[in-house]
């Protein structure tokens, strides 16, 4: 039997993001639920968040972030071959949100699947594009994390919904000469399945104390690995960009890391949490504020609910 | 390995002063984590794996709820 030619190396090529325009602040939630600025600044490190019009879909975020990175490629929607999608938080299971993206791309015809890994979910995604493309199965691949958390929180829950949010991230990755995406490191603890939910089958719940003690204690080595496995020594790293889950446990991961001189994501102050879309997310609006040059080495590190989770480094274009 | 109880309470002034910026001097046995020393449920997790850390003790989350002051967790230690 025959094989693809397979390629060298895949890399990022390009990043686009999408944010809806209404910006819900700390003090929109305070006159809605009883909590305060201060609480959810010291808790979460959120200042403020977009929340999706309630006729905006998971799919429509997912055409705006991915139209925007594929301009950026230069790429034509004929050159891609591949859309994948990571994301949780369609209303409707059926159809597939990654082939109705690439319709209204106008790509014709791409393989197109969705990805559910929660919010380790564009790690996961970026993960198979890159074997997709390094084997030859496609050779320029979209890939987005899109999410409308919003549809799925109790805004009388104090302790949910002052964390989650909406919004877009993606990236195109072509086939290359040299690697420019690190083998990923990915794993599950399905055991801890019941740590984060869909409370009666509507709202989001997890269980504040027990997911902290596992994203702060249990993390750091998948990061590491990451790190390891591409050959990336932690101070040779320009910035790492872990999902945007809560800041304190952003922060406690980054201080285990041994990389001082890294530019740490922050994006969750003022995106909130996004699920799959944090990651493309931050690392777009980074790049958009030329916090990261051309060949910068970035650390990425997805983790939620299953519980999951997936690392791997990119070289940026 | 024992400790005894004055072990076991600079230890935790130590680790609270890092984790929380609490003044080790302000650690005092029958300090409330929340009403005296503003310390919240996300801090205690980090207590408690810091704790474990030093005192080979582990502190579960489910237990978190019911150590309310300092002397509740040197007991706990204690007891293990």
């Amino acid at each position: 039997m025959k094989t693809s030619p397979a390629s060298p190396g895949a890399r990022v090529v390009a990043f686009g993001e999408y944010q809806p325009a209404n910006v819900v602040t700390n003090h929109d939630l305070a006159a809605r639920v009883d909590t305060s600025d201060e609480w959810i600044r010291s808790r979460v490190g959120i200042a403020e968040r977009r929340i999706a019009s309630p006729d905006e879909s998971v799919t429509d975020m997912a055409v705006a972030a991915g139209g925007k990175a594929l301009a950026a490629s230069g790429l034509t929607p004929e050159d891609i071959d591949l859309v994948i999608v990571a994301t949780c938080t369609q209303r409707d299971q059926i159809p597939n949100t990654s082939a109705s993206v690439a319709a209204r791309l106008g790509i014709p015809a791409p393989g197109a699947f969705d990805v559910n890994a929660a919010c380790a979910g564009f790690c996961y995604a970026l993960g198979v594009a890159n074997d997709a493309v390094r084997s030859g199965s496609a050779r320029h691949a979209l890939v987005i994390g899109a999410e409308k958390l919003s549809d799925w929180l109790d805004w009388d829950d104090r302790s949910t919904c002052v964390i989650f949010a909406d919004g877009a991230g993606a990236v195109v990755v072509s086939a290359s000469e040299e690697p420019g995406i690190g083998p990923v490191v990915w794993g599950s603890s399905g055991d801890r399945a019941d740590k984060i939910y869909l409370r009666d089958h509507k709202y989001i719940y997890q269980e504040g104390q027990t997911v902290f003690r596992w994203t702060t204690t249990e993390l750091y080595p998948v990061a590491l690995e990451a790190l390891e496995r591409a050959g990336v020594a932690p101070e040779e790293l320009t910035a790492f960009v872990p999902h945007q889950a809560n800041l304190r446990i952003v922060e406690a991961i980054a201080r285990k890391l041994g990389a001082p001189q890294a530019i740490i994501a922050r994006d969750i102050v003022t995106a909130g949490n996004t699920s799959s879309a944090s990651i493309p997310l931050a690392l777009a609006r980074m790049i958009e504020r030329g916090e990261l040059p051309s060949g910068s080495t970035v650390l990425t590190l997805g983790f939620g609910a299953g519980l999951t989770y997936a690392a791997q480094v990119l070289r940026l274009p | 390995m024992a400790h005894t109880d004055k072990e076991i309470l600079d230890g935790l002034a130590e680790i609270i002063d890092e984790i929380a910026g609490v003044p080790a001097g302000e650690v005092t046995p029958e300090k409330s984590f929340v009403d005296d020393l503003d310390i919240d449920s996300l801090s205690m997790v980090e207590i408690a794996v810091a704790a474990q850390d030093k005192f080979g003790v582990e502190i579960p989350d489910d237990q978190l709820k019911d150590l309310k002051t300092v002397q509740d967790v040197i007991t706990y230690i204690q007891k293990q």
